[in-house]
């Protein structure tokens, strides 16, 4: 057999998704700008089968293309995740694209292509492929929030993110390569095993590396750029970006502190327990004052990632199975609460305020109640999803001796609580506003089923636990 | 002194010379054609330590593309050079006190890496083999292994070009285009119109 066949084979979706995302941009070139609603949908179609087939993947762990492209039942989950957003996003976009007469045929290809990033991302077993995959994603990622090219809001936004993107990038860039000077190798295994005693250069290294992928999971001090972008790019889009790349990005934190710097564990790990601490306060404060729901799902989001990294500092396979099972609830709340925001319209126009939610049990009562459990959920109030998904990365946290950070997360999730509280005040106390335009058919279903899921997740946490665990395990 | 350090020493000398008139030269015209000076002393730099593929590839992409692209930006927008140089004096200290730190942290990095007795005699990740040309031996990495970046690489640029077109190309309704099978098809008969006009009546 020819030396390319056996990797070619172990990257098919990947290939599946560049190609189709080649071939789907011809057929919207050819038939011109009429043809967005066929592209999207043969996209969804796309993702959906490459969710399959990443699914259908035996959990055999490859290593292909000399050590830049690994498959192993983590890459596997967090791809599955990642594609999840992804295709959830995308069918809950088309709707709201069409009625804001927004819908181009490139915006499905970009979210192909930026899917595309992710998962070289997430199977990225050394530097140059990590950075490429990143930049495939945030390059798509940049286009897309500015996809709505005359609204200045969203331009703004798109702008906003390309340069800040782009100075976290060369951050990044610049602790690759003293990695790569101080190790002699990228591949991730090799760094493992020249990184074991914590010289000046590779702590820059891994101080600039972390920089830069904090910036795209959104973590505190690199997080200025999400409410300003959340905010300004259409909705859709917002959600897109609050869910995939999200998980895309996590997934390769985890693997850069687990998989590459093992022996160096008590450098990275006071990092990413400021980090942690700093987001998960700045989330819980930050919020408080918001009156864009956009912008308090930003935070929110901010939060998240802050709680999620507490399973990370704990660097044993328990807290990363925690920061798993919490990627995998935070984007199931994550895509019902954008299903709600997305369904947010009053005469034909798209409304963003708090206010607009005002007695919303009234006029639309399944909606709130809905939101409602939701906002419980991300508040983390037990027994819902979101409170199990805060319980295994504080579990884990508390078993590796990290106290103070479990009881300072504790803490800030009392006060994050406030404002997820305040929504379901508004939406069952307060006068009620008109009522909202009908709500689509996707986004019922989509609200639906994240709401029964956060909902009754304690009822049979096992499998998502178990994969999760199995997952993490091979990352050690 | 040899042939080879008397050519290095006379583009090294130029490439700095040129380099400098880049930045001192008021007209920025002339900034762009010092630069393309550069550029291609540059490539001869480069051929003289035998990388020939590098050095060419500077000329064809550099003097060939960017440079032209650079005149074309400078002389289509209406940029006030002047007043953008105003006030560069001002900014003088700042600039040293922050190209000092530049300078000092490449000491600090490339002396700790010297000083490190593993690194500096750590082995190239592709060994050279011999008897072929640069280009072939860069030919035969790329394509095998490091397809993968390769072709990641070919999907980036993909995405710019989308993103370009889809940012700014905006189809307007009233241009009016030139249709050549229109222009071919068209016959005496539609072109003219023959009018007899009778003395004293007018049209």
């Amino acid at each position: 057999m020819h030396p390319l066949l056996p990797p070619l084979g172990a990257v098919l979706p990947e290939l599946v998704l560049a190609l189709a995302a080649i071939v789907l941009l011809l057929v919207g070139a050819i038939r011109g700008e009429r043809s967005a609603n066929l592209v999207t949908g043969l996209a969804i179609a796309v993702l959906a089968a490459v969710f399959i087939l990443v699914l259908l993947k035996p959990a055999v762990p490859v290593v292909a293309f000399n050590g830049a492209l690994v498959i192993d039942p983590f890459s596997r989950f967090m791809k599955a995740l990642a594609l999840l957003g992804a295709t959830v996003s995308l069918i809950m976009s088309v709707d709201w694209l069409n009625r804001e007469q927004q819908n181009k045929f490139e915006y499905a290809v970009l979210v192909l292509i930026a899917t595309l990033g992710m998962m070289m991302l997430v199977s990225a077993g050394d530097l140059i492929a990590l950075y490429l995959g990143l930049e495939l994603m945030s390059l798509s990622l940049y286009v897309i929030a500015a996809i709505n090219r005359d609204s200045v809001r969203s331009t703004e936004a798109g702008l906003k993110y390309f340069v800040l993107g782009a100075l976290s990038s060369g951050m990044l860039l610049y602790g690759a390569s003293l990695l790569y000077g101080f190790t002699g190798t990228v591949n991730f295994e090799g760094i493992a095993k020249a990184a074991t005693t914590p010289t000046l250069g590779l702590i820059f290294g891994i101080v600039f590396v972390m920089a830069g992928l904090c910036f795209k999971v959104s973590a505190v001090p690199f997080h200025m750029w999400t409410p300003d972008v959340y905010e300004g790019a259409p909705t859709p889009v917002t959600a897109f970006f609050a869910t995939a790349p999200k998980v895309a990005a996590m997934a390769v934190f985890l693997r850069v502190a687990i998989e590459a710097l093992p022996n160096v564990t008590h450098q990275w790990q006071q990092i990413i327990a400021f980090v942690s601490i700093a987001s998960m306060v700045l989330g819980a404060f930050a919020a408080i004052g918001q009156k864009n729901i956009k912008r308090l799902l930003a935070y929110s989001s901010i939060g998240h990632m802050g709680f999620a990294l507490v399973g990370l500092a704990a660097a044993t396979p328990e807290g990363v199975r925690g920061v798993m099972v919490y990627m995998a609830i935070y984007v199931a709340m994550t895509l019902g609460s954008f299903a709600c925001v997305l369904a947010m319209r009053r005469n034909g126009r798209a409304v963003e305020t708090i206010d607009d939610l005002s007695g919303l049990a009234r006029t639309r009562p399944l909606m709130a109640l809905a939101l409602a459990g939701l906002m419980f959920s991300l508040a983390g109030i037990p027994p819902l999803a979101g409170f199990l998904a805060k319980y295994y990365v504080f579990l884990a946290a508390i078993q590796a001796g990290l106290y103070g950070l479990a009881v300072i997360g504790v803490l800030a999730s009392v006060v994050g609580a406030y404002y997820y509280l305040r929504i379901v005040k508004i939406m069952y106390f307060d006068e009620p506003a008109d009522a909202f335009d009908p709500m689509p058919g996707e986004l019922k279903a989509v609200l639906s089923v994240s709401g029964l899921f956060t909902v009754f997740y304690f009822l049979w946490p096992a499998p998502l636990i178990d994969a999760a665990g199995a997952a993490a395990r091979a990352l050690f | 002194m040899s042939v080879a350090a008397a050519f290095f020493y006379l583009f090294a000398g130029v490439l700095v010379a040129s380099a400098f008139m880049v930045i001192a030269s008021r007209n920025p015209v002339h900034s762009v054609l010092f630069l393309i000076l550069c550029f291609v002393n540059a490539a001869g730099l480069f051929i003289l330590i035998g990388a020939e593929f590098l050095g060419l590839i500077l000329v064809v992409v550099y003097v060939g593309a960017v440079a032209v692209l650079f005149l074309f930006v400078v002389m289509m927008l209406d940029v006030d050079f002047v007043e953008l140089r105003q006030g560069f004096l001002q900014y003088l200290p700042i600039g040293v006190l922050v190209g000092l730190v530049f300078l000092a942290e490449l000491v600090l990095v490339v002396g700790s890496w010297a000083s490190s007795a593993t690194l500096a005699t750590a082995p190239a990740v592709t060994q050279a083999v011999s008897g072929l040309t640069n280009t072939q031996q860069l030919g035969r990495v790329l394509y095998t292994e490091y397809v993968y970046f390769f072709q990641a690489a070919g999907m980036v640029l993909l995405v710019a070009m989308i993103g370009a077109i889809v940012l700014t190309l905006r189809h307007k309704p009233n241009v009016k285009r030139q249709d050549i099978s229109a222009q071919v098809a068209r016959t005496p008969k539609d072109g003219m119109d023959v009018v007899k006009v009778r003395p004293g009546q007018g049209i």
